[in-house]
């Protein structure tokens, strides 16, 4: 770094005090000697051993063969997604299984369901913030990183989903020789905005809390080229009191911007069903139906990604079980509101005393979808109750596949809505089923795929946990104990 | 003190965030008023003791929100309503509901924006290259080392008397001389 | 011309006045064959045809399917040889007149109108065809016309698609051979020449049943210079048995000329004469005038009551209808005979649902004696028809509500036997000649005459076809022939009405016409079509010496006056009722296999159509194919399942065909439709559907008993448009007792739709126009024949999809017709409803659709906007009516240029990802406001038509503007039976429908003693 500071004095300066170093050492390890490790952060850890830790994952080349694996396969997934959407746009899609009545099939299925998961992050940066959960910072960073990747796949369907994808931008607001706007009257153009807005919010978010990790990183570059990049990435933050108090007041505001808007965004999703007059769709309790589902959703794919990944990084002492178990429990009390959901709209149904809602959920239990129906509640409400049990919580396998059954659940419950409410609804003489065809399958498969290659990149070259903000939690626990 | 026109200030290092308290603490006693600290993570109670507190990040979120949220509503009221009226669905063109969402939505957007913009523009990043970068040992600021810096701006800047109060007042590791 | 239509179609029915005439450019020294040989030097010749057959992406069955690169540019080649060939589509090089228009202002944009006519199964339909800068592209029904009043149904419409068919043969071929033209007419002067000597004794002559005048005077001439020569007819769905029958019971053939207007009681015996009948758009508009509810302080409906084996449109209309096997029929004619007094009473009593249906129709008919009407159909026997013929006239029902004609063909004869002997001279050899004027006979004939290897036997056989098709095969000559929109001819309606047969434009592919070979074999090679015919007509037409005026006036009419068959005398031979020795005969306990004429594609003929081929079958739904139709008892035993295969198996022959499940087929009879599964159609009809002439035996042409049905274990998804046939018990189709429509009860839903001002917002008056577009369709009189349907395809360039598409449910067509079943799976009521687009004032389509490619025009229609619509299809979503149409691959045949010229220019085709629905023909409804403006006067009530209303034969289709309280629609939305369909949805439907009117209880006692309280 630099020139060399010139000058006697410095060098004086450094002669008056010799071997501070090894004296620094020592009475570190004294003080952690006297007091029992904080129970957010375990093991012996200091900020420089925790840095090093995470700082590692990123700036030293060997990285464990599952990443190589993982990797690997979610990019040939991606790569199966792209050749379908090549088709897609040579053919048209025509090559879905979607018909009349049931116009949107998989494509709106997996935007719902992949825009649901990206709220997972928000929710935990800026709500869980505004609480002051402290568990938060050490799995903030990965899952405002995962909301991005989600909140892309997801915005990808609604434009593959367009008969003429390629006129996708007359969706925009924008001065044009047709002097057309928008109409700003439908749910899809409110989708344009929130689902744009939530991705812009995002990711400032995201890059903002990553830029004191990214400086550290540039200091603890081995190699210039790495220095380089983070350098420019560091934008040349260098922690100095005046940074500190505006970041964490910027920070604050947008974790308070963030809190509405996240619940907003799954709100508008939702308006798409619940302002259309289809039974089924036509409901009152969607908006915060789907942003329960949504949160649902969200911690659950973390705890997919985090259970692995802190197991294959080590990362146990910092992602503990103790995070686990928050997690969970915050999916169980998101999942009985979901359950709660699903009860009220039968309720409403009842209510309104208008057949055609009522046979719309009668449909859904006993029409010509209803395993998938019965198998959703399984997976989505029945198993999901074994997070009761702290035995569960905390036992990272068990809360893996607990996870697993509720987003596949969760894919199954917009799958239930979009396809089994539109398949059957005011003129039976319309009445008509939904097959998904091979493309469908494999655009499904495929964005999966994108994300999880995305995620893997990501905790390639970025530091997957908040490092500044684990070190805060350390400073704090210390200042507690001492 | 023209005569240290030369130097940026003298900065000293420190290995808790305690000893770096300690130090402003004290730095403020001896009458030093252009001080600033540099370290790895907020340090509670240090902007109290350099005594500077507040932000204008609020102010300018509040602007954007409201700019942003006024853009909403009128692109939308005008552009259905007045720009190119249409007969939708036999809906009035002034169907105020239905523009709340995108009302809301633009809010948030401007007011990010604005949270955003005010951390570079207030922190004056990006700033790639800064005196207090040749520090030896600077590097290790983003990881567990502390810094108090006392500007050579300070009316009572003397080169010889700060180092004499770092090595002597306070507990610092290490005491440099930045040169602009 | 809009005016014009306004004038013959408005219900106000002013007269037609006077029609200005105008002539085509005429260029006497060119005729149109030179133009077409050079035009074959041009593009080639044989290579050329033969790889552009392969190589055009044509026929549904295609589309949506990648087109590589490659082949994408073969098409674009054979698209700019071919460009020659549309460039020869203009009027043809002789005078024809069209119907309408002013001649001082015609304007290139402004289509004309020619009346002509159409055969089918010989008997001629008064049609007006659009013609665009030459382009023949719209078919309509010919007011003037007594067979059709204005009206058009699916065969006829569709006609125009027929015309522009690639597939179409091209070339006179000899051995498969492609030949030039005058090698032909050598082949045949040749072959005159070598039967002159013996008379023609080997010579044979195979038709259809002709009724063209000028035709039959040829085949005269033909007689006379070969009088031993011998002259077959033969249609697959022949009239012999009425004919026979009039024989038996009056004396001499006849035709009966039903006047259903007449009749209050109407009994139909296994006939389904809204649909079987040639004159069905006569009949069907006469039926339902016995329907008019929708006339003010009508109470006089006429009463149905039908017994047939098989559900069918007629029966649909029915008040009593009785399931029975078609070999039971002669049996309750001669039961229901007896009850009236007539003939031996059969040995066998009738008991349960029979015996009810039997006394009501007892009770009917006496109580309505000359006012009621017994019918029979053409698949029952002589001796029924007989019997029928002699109840009429015991009922004095003859001369009242039916009256006796001349049969209207030239030389009516026992088909059956007719070909019986042909195909026996043919395996003796003494036929060793045959000339085979179209009908396809090889495909259609009894499958144990085998006429196809007997043709083989034959040393010269020429056959003259619009296709290669399978009798082409069996024949030495293949001669193209012309459309008959192509060439000029004459043909009679079922009564004898005659009408010329104009010609809108040069044949496309160098087809002869019918009467040009006759004349070559008449040894006048060079005789052109049009000089015949008019040479015919110019001793015919001339008692006043003007002849130019009557030739004329008879083209620009359609119809030439004064030449319906004389009546007959109705008691002429009367009541010489045969004795029955097979009136005892019963179905028995096996299956029993009935032939049916496809409803969609008649004998075959239309096979290769894919507007018919994807027109959804009554009930059924089902395109592109004929399940064997079981009944659900029948279904039952047999273990199968819709689509599920079974075999058929009589005499030796088998079919493996899979089923259709339908309510209200007699319990053990199975219904085959006739045409399919064509081996050499063409492209698109090839190996549709299941051939079942195999089956079709000479014993048993309509109904065979006791064939052996087993199950399949093969299964075959059939592509239907409409797959659940319950009401649901829900509100959307209404109906109104007789009893409580004359006390003038509303037809109520289960919730008031809700008043204007019932919103957030309050109403917003946006609709500003002067005129607020609306239409009505009335349930009572709507029979589900699917002509508007057909109507609006050809009208909207709507694409076919094919059968893959459409089992996948991306049918196009921008009206459907539903189908509902209530009640008893063994006999049900059956619903039908037209569902075209609402244009809801409140339309729930528009409110979601992002980019206002939907919106609402000033005159209250629903628009949608082609070049702006990204393909969301949340409109579709949103719509109650599910009305909307998506173009989820690229549909339209953009690649083949003929397939092109069928086009309306006045509608946009659209492309891949867009959505389309009904727009209540906006083209229309613009150029009546052209109009309108260019006389400086408003638009007239009636003067706008959307193709759906102005092609329905029951007239249950009324447009107009619903802003104007006097006009025709306005008063039909303020009766007691006017409703919304979803109107609690508060969508505001322009679109409303007239609650079908029931009587109380079926069957009905008395219909006519009902007191207007």
């Amino acid at each position: 770094m630099g020139r060399k500071p010139a000058g006697l004095a410095l060098s004086t300066g450094h002669r008056m005090i010799p071997g501070t170093a090894q004296s620094k050492e020592e009475t570190r390890a004294r003080a952690e000697r006297a007091e029992e490790p904080p129970r957010l952060v375990q093991g012996v850890a200091t900020f420089r051993s925790i840095t090093e830790q995470i700082s590692g994952i990123v700036l030293n080349r060997r990285h464990p063969r599952s990443w190589w694996i993982g990797f690997g396969l979610a990019f040939l997934l991606t790569m199966g997604l792209f050749y379908a959407i090549s088709v897609l746009l040579a053919v048209g899609v025509g090559i879905w299984g979607i018909n009349i009545p049931v116009a949107w099939g998989f494509a709106i299925t997996n935007f719902v369901w992949w825009i649901g998961i990206g709220h997972a992050g928000t929710l935990i940066s800026a709500i869980l913030l505004l609480l002051l959960q402290k568990w938060r910072n050490s799995i903030n960073r990965l899952a405002e990183a995962m909301t991005l990747f989600a909140v892309a796949c997801a915005g990808m369907f609604p434009l593959l989903h367009l008969g003429r994808p390629w006129a996708f931008f007359w969706l925009l607001p924008y001065p044009n020789g047709m002097e057309l706007w928008p109409q700003f009257r439908s749910a899809l153009v409110w989708d344009v905005f929130a689902v744009s807005t939530y991705l812009t919010v995002s990711i400032f978010f995201w890059y903002t809390g990553l830029v004191p990790d990214v400086a550290t990183l540039r200091d603890r570059a081995k190699n210039r080229f790495t220095r380089l990049i983070f350098g420019f990435m560091a934008l040349g933050w260098r922690g100095s009191a005046k940074h500190w108090r505006n970041y964490e007041s910027a920070y604050l505001l947008m974790a308070g911007l963030s809190t509405p808007l996240v619940l907003s965004v799954h709100s508008v999703v939702s308006f798409d069903f619940a302002t259309a007059i289809v039974p089924g769709w036509h409901s009152t309790i969607f908006p915060p139906y789907f942003v329960a589902g949504a949160v649902y959703s969200g911690f659950a794919m973390v705890l997919n990604i985090i259970i692995p990944l802190r197991k294959w990084y080590r990362l146990e002492n910092v992602v503990t079980e103790q995070h686990l178990d928050h997690m969970a429990k915050v999916m169980l009390a998101t999942g009985l509101l979901l359950a709660y959901g699903y009860i009220f709209e039968i309720f409403f149904a009842w209510y309104s005393g208008d057949p055609t809602e009522q046979y719309s959920v009668v449909n859904r239990a006993t029409g010509p979808y209803a395993p998938l129906f019965w198998l959703l509640l399984l997976v989505n409400v029945v198993l999901p109750q074994s997070l009761w049990w702290r035995s569960v919580r905390t036992r990272p396998v068990l809360l893996f596949f607990a996870a697993l059954s509720v987003n596949v659940g969760m894919w199954m419950e917009r799958f239930v809505i979009v396809v089994v409410s539109l398949n059957r609804d005011y003129l039976p003489s319309s009445w008509r089923m939904f097959t998904p065809t091979g493309w469908d399958w494999l655009t499904l498969v495929g964005s999966l795929g994108l994300f999880f290659a995305l995620v893997f990149l990501f905790v390639r070259f970025l530091p997957m946990v908040t490092m500044f903000e684990v070190r805060d939690l350390l400073a704090k626990e210390k200042g507690k104990s001492s | 003190m023209k005569g240290f026109s030369g130097i940026y200030g003298v900065m000293g290092e420190f290995n808790s965030e305690g000893a770096l308290r300690e130090a402003a603490r004290s730095a403020r006693e001896h009458r030093y008023e252009q001080l600033d600290a540099f370290s790895p993570l907020p340090v509670e109670g240090l902007d109290e003791i350099l005594g500077r507190t507040g932000s204008w990040a609020p102010a300018w979120v509040l602007t954007g929100g409201v700019i942003g949220g006024l853009t909403g509503y009128f692109l939308q009221f005008w552009g259905v309503g007045i720009n190119y009226p249409f007969n939708v669905g036999g809906r009035p063109l002034d169907s105020w509901p239905l523009f709340i969402p995108i009302t809301f939505e633009l809010t948030i957007l401007g007011g990010a924006v604005a949270a955003v913009l005010s951390l570079f523009v207030l922190n004056g990043l990006p700033q790639l290259h800064h005196p207090v970068f040749a520090v030896p040992g600077f590097e290790r600021v983003t990881t567990d080392a502390f810094f108090l810096c006392i500007l050579s701006t300070d009316p009572g800047f003397d080169p010889l008397l700060v180092r004499r109060f770092f090595m002597q007042e306070t507990g610092a590791v290490a005491v440099t001389e930045m040169r602009r | 011309m809009t005016d014009r239509k306004a004038k013959t179609n408005s219900p106000s029915g002013e007269p037609r006045p006077a029609l200005p005439i105008v002539e085509a450019a005429v260029s006497p020294e060119a005729s149109s064959r030179p133009l077409w040989r050079s035009l074959d030097e041009l593009t080639g010749s044989e290579e050329f045809w033969v790889w552009a057959r392969r190589e055009f992406p044509h026929g549904a069955a295609e589309f949506g399917d990648g087109v590589g690169r490659r082949e994408f540019l073969r098409v674009m080649g054979a698209a700019l040889a071919m460009a020659g060939l549309a460039g020869c589509a203009r009027p043809p090089q002789t005078k024809i007149v069209p119907y309408v228009d002013q001649p001082e202002n015609i304007k290139a944009d402004r289509p004309l109108q020619f009346a002509t006519a159409m055969a089918l199964g010989g008997f001629g339909t008064g049609l007006l065809v659009r013609s665009n800068e030459g382009r023949p592209t719209k078919i309509e029904g010919n007011p003037s016309h007594p067979a059709s009043l204005g009206a058009a149904g699916p065969f006829e419409q569709a006609a125009v698609l027929q015309l522009y068919d690639p597939d179409r043969s091209r070339t006179v071929l000899h051995d498969g051979n492609i030949e030039p033209h005058g090698a032909m007419l050598e082949a045949v002067l040749e072959e005159v020449e070598r039967h002159r000597p013996e008379q023609g004794r080997h010579f044979r002559l195979l038709t259809g049943s002709v009724t063209s005048p000028a035709l039959a005077a040829q085949i005269e001439a033909l007689r006379a210079t070969l009088p031993a020569m011998k002259w077959h007819q033969w249609e697959p769905i022949s009239r012999w048995s009425i004919h026979q029958g009039a024989q038996l019971a009056l004396g001499q053939l006849a035709e009966p000329d039903y006047r259903l207007e007449n009749a209050d009681v109407i009994v139909s015996l296994d006939y389904d004469f809204l649909f079987l009948a040639p004159d069905r758009l006569r009949l069907t508009k006469a039926f339902t005038s016995r329907r008019r509810f929708d006339q003010v302080g009508f109470l006089q409906p006429n009463a149905l009551l039908v017994a047939e084996p098989t559900l069918t449109i007629t029966g649909s209309m029915a008040q009593a209808r009785l399931p029975m096997a078609a070999a039971d029929m002669k049996w309750l004619a001669w039961t229901l005979g007896a009850q009236l007094g007539l003939g031996p009473s059969p040995a066998r009593k009738a008991e349960g649902g029979v015996r009810l249906w039997l006394d009501t129709a007892t009770a009917a008919l006496r109580e309505h004696r000359g006012r009621s009407l017994v019918l029979v159909g053409p698949g029952q026997d002589a001796e029924t028809h007989a019997l029928v013929h002699a109840l009429n006239q015991a009922l004095g029902n003859a001369g009242q509500t039916v009256v006796y004609r001349q049969p209207a063909a030239a030389q009516p004869v026992d088909h059956l036997a007719s070909m019986a002997e042909l195909v026996h001279d043919l395996e003796s050899n003494a036929a060793d000649g045959i000339v085979i004027l179209g009908g396809n006979p090889v495909f259609t004939a009894p499958a144990d005459f085998r006429l196809g290897e007997k043709l083989g036997r034959a040393r010269f056989s020429l056959y003259l076809g619009l296709y290669e098709d399978e009798t082409t095969a069996c024949c030495r000559w293949h001669v193209p022939e012309q459309h008959f929109l192509e060439g000029w001819s004459d043909v009679r309606a079922v009564h004898g009405e005659t009408s010329i047969v104009q010609p809108l434009i040069a044949p496309l592919y160098g087809g002869v016409s019918v009467h040009e070979l006759m004349a070559a074999f008449l040894s006048q090679p060079a005789a052109q079509a049009h000089e015949i015919v008019r040479e015919f007509w110019r001793q015919r037409l001339v008692p006043d010496g003007d002849f130019e005026k009557r030739w004329r006036q008879a083209l620009s009419d359609g119809v030439i006056a004064d030449t319906a068959t004389p009546e007959l005398g109705t008691s002429t031979g009367g009541g010489s009722l045969p004795g029955s020795a097979r009136s005892e005969e019963t179905a028995g306990q096996g299956y029993e296999v009935v032939f049916a004429p496809d409803p969609t594609i008649w004998d075959g003929q239309f096979a290769n159509n894919a507007w018919l081929q994807e027109l959804p079958k009554p009930f059924s739904k089902v395109t592109w194919g004929n399940p064997a139709i079981v009944s659900p008892a029948a279904a039952q035993e047999l273990r199968v399942q819709n689509g599920d295969a079974i075999r058929i198996r009589h005499q030796g022959a088998e079919v493996e065909i899979p089923v259709w499940i339908q309510p209200g087929q007699a319990a053990r009879t199975i219904t085959l439709y006739l045409g399919n599964g064509r081996s050499r159609a063409g492209r698109v009809g090839d190996g549709v559907g299941v051939n079942t002439y195999r089956l079709r035996p000479s014993s048993g042409l309509w109904f065979c008993r006791d064939v052996e049905v087993t199950r399949s274990d093969r299964h075959a998804e059939l592509a239907q448009t409409h797959l659940h046939h319950s009401l649901e018990g829900r509100d959307f189709f209404r109906v109104l007792p007789l009893t409580a429509f004359a006390q003038g009860k509303r037809a109520e839903g289960r919730e008031p739709d809700p008043e204007q001002n019932q919103t957030l917002y309050g109403p917003a008056s946006l609709n500003t126009a002067a005129y607020q577009w609306g239409m009505v369709i009335n349930l009572t009189s709507c029979i589900g024949c699917s002509a508007c349907v057909l109507a609006c395809q050809a009208e909207n360039n709507i694409p076919s999809v094919g059968a893959r598409e459409v089992s996948r449910g991306r049918e196009m067509h921008w009206i459907r017709v539903d189908h509902y079943f209530e009640g008893d799976p063994a006999n049900p009521q059956v619903y039908q409803q037209p569902v075209p687009c609402m244009h809801c004032e409140n339309a729930p389509c528009e409110l979601v659709c992002p980019v206002e490619a939907t919106l609402h025009s000033a005159d209250g229609l629903n628009q949608q906007v082609y070049n702006r619509c990204v393909g969301t299809r949340y409109c579709s979503n949103n719509c109650p009516y599910k009305v909307r149409r998506f173009n989820f691959l690229q549909y339209a045949d953009t690649a083949t240029p003929s397939a092109q010229l069928v086009w309306n220019p006045q509608v946009t085709v659209r492309s891949r990802g867009v959505m389309e629905k009904c727009t209540y023909c906006v083209q229309r409804i613009r150029t009546a406001q052209i109009q309108a403006q260019e006389e400086n006067r408003p638009i007239r009530d009636g003067e706008v038509i959307p193709a759906c209303a102005q092609a329905c034969p029951a007239d249950a289709i009324s447009f107009g503007n619903v802003a104007d309280p006097k006009s025709h629609v306005s008063r039909l939305k303020t009766l007691a039976s006017n409703y919304s369909m979803l109107g609690d949805l508060n969508t505001r439907p322009r679109t409303t429908y007239l609650a079908r009117v029931e009587w109380d209880a079926n069957p009905p006692a008395s219909p006519c003693q009902r007191d207007t309280a």
